[in-house]
């Protein structure tokens, strides 16, 4: 019964991966401008980082490499999340606007299992994107990663999955709470991220309550990890604090994330805000 | 011998909170969808729910579905109940509604694969099985790839049935499901109703402004108004359907829909002040 049970939800889970890789698919145009977009990004702070070697030529080579890398993984992982978000929320948002959210939420499955599947796709998805991205960036900048440590960087990012679901799924709430302007919203909710997690710079720089909120947010964690393995080369030994951080918060974020979105759902079935039209 | 009961709704009511000016501290007021109603719906019977705009035939669809919460009583669907038992209810029910919901850039054939996925449905064999449903319908095999939104509004609704049978379930709600379809879409959507009932066992709600359609499609009848079962009773029972409307209503029924339009239109203007 049970295994039957868990068969039906994998399958779902299924259902929603392949339906967004589909979509995705179908707007392939749209996709590739979304990506010109993360390249310009990151390219614009990678030749930030070349840049400063020319305002001070005091700075040494090495320093501007570093800085540069630093940056450089900061862009990257912030495009990520950003990505992760817009997929997040674009699903949502999706649902609402063809008016399929009514016959998602009739089906028999677990709230799990939709955000979970959407969830999933949207890291995967984000994930090979910013791949690309940093392929380029090594192509563009010339970087050099002899010291880089590819396992401790690949631990930290596959730990961050979990809270990031979580995020994903609190960030989901709003494009279901507002089909209007829900989607922006969660621009507000990363830009919020932007300024606590250190993407540019070490949270130590900011004031003592935005250095509180930034070490609540998982992003701080995976970039501190991400950066001690790429940037400084650090062994596994030294990045699984990060690991323990960003696991502890999945573990929290994902129930929490749940429970705010079963909120927002019992809110709309009580007020009838689900409906298009009919 | 007494049938296994589909649907039993018991004094459940519902209201919808609307603001009445354009600032934020503008006063709520309740505009009352429901007001007590109480129902019993037999299995493998078709039955059919006749109103005007903003009678309730959508709100009690929405409860029955489990996609609105009731403000009072309770409804179950098979024994179940559907707020506490919202997702063994799921597995009994699908729902038609009057704007096909699809992902329109997908096509049909992604749309139902999505669909046999979130249910359950084995995967082997579903092409097939959705190119013989679609032909049945009258759909070319070559329509079965296509974005949805090439397809006609009558094509749409017809790949939407064919969506809810692939599911198979036991209760089929059907939410004004040949609404704004040319006569001849119309038609094949009735007749394809008519084949679904003689196939299998299935309860079949189905909502309508079209008084012919009821008689036609249904074993029993519901006529409601404002929120309020008005008549119930087979088509032969109940006789003239408009003229039993007139007499329990106070107005015709052409009147009543397009004052709830008017309403609709009202509501409408007032959510985007």
């Amino acid at each position: 019964m049970l295994n039957l049970a868990l068969g039906g939800e994998a399958r779902a889970l299924l259902g929603f991966i392949e339906r967004q890789k589909n979509l995705v698919r179908r707007y392939w145009a749209w996709e590739f401008v979304w990506l010109l977009y993360n390249v310009v990004n990151v390219l614009s702070v990678g030749f930030l980082g070349d840049g400063l070697g020319r305002i001070d030529s005091h700075v040494s080579l090495a320093v501007l490499h570093r800085t540069q890398l630093y940056l450089l993984v900061g862009s990257l992982l912030w495009g990520y999340l950003g990505m992760v978000f817009v997929e997040i929320a674009y699903a949502i948002d999706t649902e609402r606007w063809e008016g399929t959210i009514e016959y998602t939420f009739m089906a028999p499955m677990r709230r799990i299992t939709h955000l979970s599947g959407i969830c999933l796709f949207s890291i995967v998805y984000g994930f090979l994107r910013s791949l690309l991205v940093f392929l380029i960036a090594i192509f563009m900048f010339h970087l050099d990663l002899a010291s880089a440590n590819p396992l401790s960087a690949a631990v930290v990012m596959l730990a961050s999955i979990i809270p990031l679901v979580g995020m994903g799924v609190i960030a989901s709430v709003l494009p279901l709470v507002s089909p209007e302007k829900g989607q922006q919203m969660t621009m507000v909710l990363e830009g919020a991220i932007l300024l606590v997690s250190g993407v540019y710079y070490p949270i130590s720089v900011l004031p003592l309550p935005l250095q509180v909120l930034g070490r609540i947010m998982p992003l701080t964690y995976t970039l501190d990890g991400t950066r001690a393995a790429i940037v400084y080369g650090a062994p596994l030994g030294r990045v699984l604090p990060d690991v323990a951080v960003l696991i502890v918060m999945g573990v929290l974020l994902v129930p929490i994330g749940l429970w705010i979105f079963g909120r927002a759902e019992h809110r709309a079935k009580r007020l009838g805000l689900l409906k298009r039209s009919g | 011998m007494s049938r296994e009961l589909a649907v039993e709704v018991h004094g459940v009511t519902k209201r919808f909170p609307r603001r009445t000016g354009g600032w934020p501290w503008r006063p709520r007021r309740h505009e009352v969808a429901l007001h007590p109603i109480d129902l019993e719906l037999a299995a493998g019977t078709t039955i059919g729910v006749i109103g005007p705009n903003g009678s309730g035939k959508s709100t009690l669809v929405r409860i029955i579905s489990t996609l609105l919460l009731p403000d009072s009583g309770w409804a179950r669907v098979f024994g179940h109940d559907v707020v506490d038992e919202a997702r063994v209810v799921r597995r009994h029910v699908n729902r038609v509604s009057v704007e096909a919901a699809f992902f329109k850039e997908l096509s049909a054939w992604e749309n139902l694969l999505y669909a046999a996925r979130l249910y359950n449905t084995p995967v082997p064999g579903l092409r097939a099985r959705v190119e013989e449903l679609l032909g049945r319908f009258g759909l070319r095999r070559s329509f079965i790839d296509r974005p949805l939104r090439q397809l006609s509004r009558g094509q749409q609704q017809k790949v939407a049935i064919a969506r809810s049978l692939l599911t198979a379930p036991s209760l089929l709600l059907m939410d004004e499901p040949t609404t704004g379809l040319d006569p001849r879409s119309k038609r094949e959507v009735q007749e394809m109703i008519d084949i679904m009932r003689s196939e299998r066992e299935v309860t079949i709600v189905v909502c309508t402004h079209d008084m012919a359609e009821a008689e036609s499609l249904c074993e029993r009848v519901l006529l409601m108004d404002r929120g309020r079962v008005l008549a119930d009773g087979t088509p032969s029972e109940l006789g003239s359907l408009e003229k039993l409307f007139f007499e329990r209503a106070g107005r015709a029924m052409e009147d009543a829909d397009f004052d709830g339009e008017k309403a609709k239109e009202a509501e409408e203007v007032r959510a985007a002040c």
